[in-house]
């Protein structure tokens, strides 16, 4: 390997690890600017009530106290807005009653805000929100998503029956006929648990307002600063957008749930030109489990049609979508988009629809969770598949299959069209990997022991990098999906790359750089990259949907390719060549067939020192941007094996085995690529047995805090074994990568499930499976 | 408001501190040592712990003045006086053990702890010995290994 080149494929450890690891990472909350003061939230206790009273009178006159905001300050503002909007099945737009900054006369779930109260310090506000008067009319609370359109509360007037919307997809007609042609149906019906992201740095933003500049500036945890500005700017508060800068500095996870545009840090960013002071919050737990966006819950049934050889004829799919109380930026696609047009998951199968209901309910607002839909489509592909083939008596791997895609492109019955896959190619690799063969073996070693054993599999794909922004545009969207990219060459040779994405955990420092040394030929330590500032960066959508290398590394790779043909033309004046005989390689300029060449710290200082420069045909300088807007998703793959030991004695499940074999097309960095999986595992596996947000009939959430909604811990996960295949290159970036940060939460869920139904012999098991729950089945069966 | 004195991570500190201040708010706040963090302030998540007199403890679920006359060591304390990082600091490095690296602070110093009181020999022992912290991003396998791997070098 040359030593500046070949860092594409390398496991090289992390360059952003120093800091974090001697405690010198900058998050929010670690930021505290000069005369800043402090904002506390006042909460809705109720899940559902008219606010009859209000008064800050005797807050505002405690000690500390500079001001308190309600809802009456923000009523000449807008509302916090939802970005994608989808139809009904009759054309109608979707309902969108308002998302309030601060509650408007009405309070909607348990930790709606009712009051910002800004102190001198966190215990003078939290003191004084204590001594704001309010008095509520408490109403009936809707709660359960399944009844919630027949309810006798509204969430919002303007949805009397709690509908949002009722969208279909796929071919319907079609669908119920090739159901009559088939041999067997296999019909499930479960729920999708409602999740609570739990990334570990609470939410927490700190907004501050300069008069003589006239400029705001917010930092805030957030995984998109750009999203977060344009929405904040254009939508609610109109703040022209040059006038606000958005930093997102160090940001401890997000998992999605620090994508959207919440209203605390809204009234944070409107409340900071009213006191002149930055203002600083930071959530503590009980408020993020209360008020950060959740994930998932969804109730579903689900058909599958199959002939007599084990074919798929046909997945008939009616899904009911809990939205929350409100419309979280981008909750409307998560049950539809994101979800629906997933349902082919890795087969032929010529016939699919799906009827997704999206209801309102007096719970906290639901929005895309590491995954966003695909978990929810995945879980409902593969457990209908593996439920198919232990009916049919079929091996669950054998009936996958039969029906496995394997001539690409492939144009699915929902609307996305594959580039490339192997299927079999994962599902072969992770069976070896996993052992099964010895697996009867080890039942019985399980079983004399008066234990249960159970094997299942989940074959997934996903869709990331969410894409082009016309076809999203076309059926909903409300932003661009691009990514744009910069590279600034400095006059010696050192290079900063700046990118719309965002790192908070995924590595980008790494990783970016690797592909910058590689193209360049110059040093790691001659790159830096730039993220997370409006200031700094260009523009940029973000991270989420598993899209930074795929969509913003492309940007980079173009904006790098633009440096290198500028660099061509001004090492071709300087070796007095001609522009199409310069070749670039190793960070050396050089003119072909002969022994003429220039590095690249010569070229960019000539661009910066342009005494000897082609004048008449450049500009000085060496900067380039560019925006990628890809022309399709990518499509990660991958099959996965679960093996779990159950005592029946106590319900206690035991993974003994999860083999995740993934296709992820190329590989920069295969030590971050296996640390994203196994993250994503992690949480699958605690959606599959561990974790759930529960509310009760009145609306409070009875797992709020780590007492009771259960986290993973260390001694909760297993040994997992993780390998990324020599895979198929996706067809249409130039570095052939798909995205990997979701694809272990989309997996592993199902595969859980399905080894405990075979291990106990039972058809279905909610999820999660509960050392109580899996007890009670196994008392049953 | 009363005064306090202790050593933190080598130098002796004096500061006036209120009866109700929490230890993570005396490091965070008081002596702007953010390396400590706060991800629940019930004492479950364990991202604030700390070192005091050589023994983990998390930060948010005790007084500071508790900790009058105490050793502290933060996060910021960990590396030589030089820079060169501790073991545990390498092994995280080396084997990918943190992502977002909000939980790493407490992580470490739960693992040095962990290592120096008692025997590693397994990764069950391990996984035990962390049960008091999370990591949203890891799913943990790669904190295990580093620990594994300074378990030896400290050895």
């Amino acid at each position: 390997m040359n030593a500046r080149q070949g860092f594409i494929g390398q496991s090289v450890v992390r360059r952003e690890d120093h800091r974090f690891l001697t405690g010198r990472g900058q998050y929010t909350d670690d930021i505290t600017l000069q005369g800043q003061s402090y904002g506390v939230f006042l909460r809705s206790p109720h899940a559902h009530a008219k606010i009859k009273f209000l008064s800050t009178s005797v807050a505002a006159k405690a000690p500390g106290v500079l001001a308190i905001f309600t809802g009456d300050h923000f009523k000449a503002v807008g509302g916090l807005p939802c970005g994608w909007l989808i139809n009904n099945i009759d054309g109608t737009p979707m309902k969108e009653p308002k998302h309030p900054v601060l509650a408007d006369g009405k309070v909607r779930y348990v930790g709606d805000r009712v009051a910002l109260v800004v102190a001198e310090s966190v215990d003078e506000a939290r003191a004084a929100a204590a001594l704001i008067e309010v008095d509520y009319e408490v109403l009936p609370a809707v709660i359960d998503l399944a009844s919630a359109h027949k309810a006798p509360a509204a969430v919002h007037d303007e949805a009397a029956d709690n509908r949002c919307y009722v969208w279909q997809i796929g071919d319907a007609d079609g669908t119920d006929a090739a159901f009559k042609t088939a041999a067997h149906v296999t019909t499930l019906s479960f729920r999708n648990n409602r999740l609570v992201p739990n990334a570990i740095e609470p939410r927490a933003a700190n907004a501050a307002y300069n008069a003589s500049s006239e400029e705001y500036t917010l930092y805030v945890a957030n995984q998109n600063p750009h999203v977060e500005r344009l929405l904040m700017c254009a939508f609610v508060l109109g703040i022209p957008e040059h006038k606000m800068r958005v930093v997102a500095p160090d940001v401890g996870g997000g998992f999605g749930s620090k994508i959207f545009l919440y209203g605390e840090e809204t009234a944070l960013v409107w409340a900071s030109k009213q006191v002149g002071r930055p203002i600083k919050w930071t959530a503590e737990r009980s408020e993020s489990f209360l008020s950060d966006a959740h994930g998932r819950d969804h109730q579903t049934t689900a058909e599958l049609a199959l002939d007599k050889d084990g074919k798929f004829l046909a997945l008939r799919v009616d899904t009911t979508a809990n939205m929350g109380a409100y419309l979280s930026t981008f909750a409307s696609a998560v049950p539809t988009i994101l979800y629906a047009t997933l349902l082919a998951g890795q087969y032929t199968t010529p016939k699919i629809s799906c009827k997704v209901s999206a209801v309102f309910t007096n719970t906290a607002p639901v929005d895309a969770y590491r995954g966003a839909g695909r978990p929810e489509a995945t879980y409902t592909v593969e457990r209908i598949v593996e439920t198919a083939a232990r009916e049919l008596g079929i091996d669950p791997v054998e009936l996958r299959r039969r029906n496995f895609i394997t001539s690409f492109p492939y144009a699915s019955p929902v609307g996305l069209t594959y580039d490339i896959g192997d299927y079999d190619a994962t599902m072969r690799r992770a069976v070896e990997l996993a052992d099964t063969g010895g697996f009867e073996a080890r039942r019985k070693a399980s079983q004399a022991k008066g234990l249960k054993r159970g094997l299942g599999y989940s074959a997934y794909i996903e869709a990331c990098g969410i894409a082009p922004s016309s076809v999203a545009g076309a059926l909903g969207a409300r932003a661009g999906l691009f990514e744009a990219g910069e590279v600034r060459v400095h006059p010696t040779g050192k290079v900063t790359v700046f990118t719309g994405s965002h790192s908070h955990g995924q590595g980008h420092e790494t990783t970016f750089s690797q592909v910058v040394a590689d193209k360049l030929g110059i040093p790691l330590e001659d790159i830096t990259i730039e993220h997370g500032d409006t200031g700094k960066v260009l523009f940029g959508m973000g991270t989420y949907g598993s899209r930074s290398l795929a969509v913003g590394g492309t940007a980079i790779v173009k904006a790098l390719d633009k440096v290198i043909a500028k660099g061509k033309k001004i090492a071709a004046h300087l070796m007095e060549a001609s522009d199409a005989d310069v070749e670039f390689a190793n960070g050396v300029f050089s003119v072909a067939g002969t022994d003429k060449s220039v590095p690249f710290a010569a070229v960019s200082l000539t661009a910066y020192v342009p005494h000897n420069f082609p004048h008449d045909k450049l500009e000085p300088g060496l900067n380039e941007n560019a925006f990628y807007d890809p022309s399709n998703f990518t499509y990660p793959a991958g099959s996965y094996i679960c093996e779990v030991e159950i005592d029946p004695a106590t319900g206690v499940v035991r993974i003994d085995r999860f083999t995740a074999c993934d296709d992820f097309g190329n590989v920069i960095n295969p030590m971050i690529v296996e640390g994203q999986v196994h993250g994503g595992l992690a949480q699958g596996i605690g959606q599959a047995l561990l974790e759930h947000g529960v509310y009760d009939q009145a609306g409070q959430l009875l797992s709020g805090s780590y007492m009771d909604y259960t986290m993973p811990r260390a001694d909760d996960l297993p040994q997992f074994t993780v390998e990324t295949v020599k895979g198929t290159p996706c067809t249409h970036n130039p570095l052939g990568v798909k995205g990997c940060g979701e694809a272990g939460a989309i997996g592993s869920p199902p595969a859980v499930i399905n080894a405990i139904c075979h291990a106990l012999g039972v058809k279905d098991m909610p999820m999660p499976a509960t050392p109580y729950t899996v007890w009670q089945a196994t008392n049953k069966a | 408001m009363a005064l306090l004195t202790l050593t933190v991570n080598g130098k002796v500190v004096s500061r006036d501190v209120a009866p109700q201040t929490l230890l993570s708010e005396f490091i965070r706040e008081t002596l702007r040592l953010t390396g400590t963090h706060v991800g629940c302030d019930t004492g479950q998540c364990g991202a604030c712990t700390v070192h005091l007199d050589g023994r983990a403890v998390k930060s948010c679920v005790m007084l500071a003045s508790q900790a009058g006359g105490a050793a502290l060591t933060t996060i910021e304390g960990v590396a030589a006086a030089d820079g060169t990082l501790h073991p545990m600091q390498v092994a995280f490095n080396e084997c990918h053990g943190l992502q977002c690296g909000f939980c790493t602070p407490g992580m470490v110093m739960s693992a040095i702890d962990l290592v120096k009181h008692h025997p590693c020999g397994s990764d069950a022992e391990i996984r035990e010995g962390l049960e008091g912290n999370f990591c949203r991003c890891t799913g943990y396998q790669n904190i295990v290994k580093a620990v594994a791997q300074a378990a030896k070098a400290m050895a």
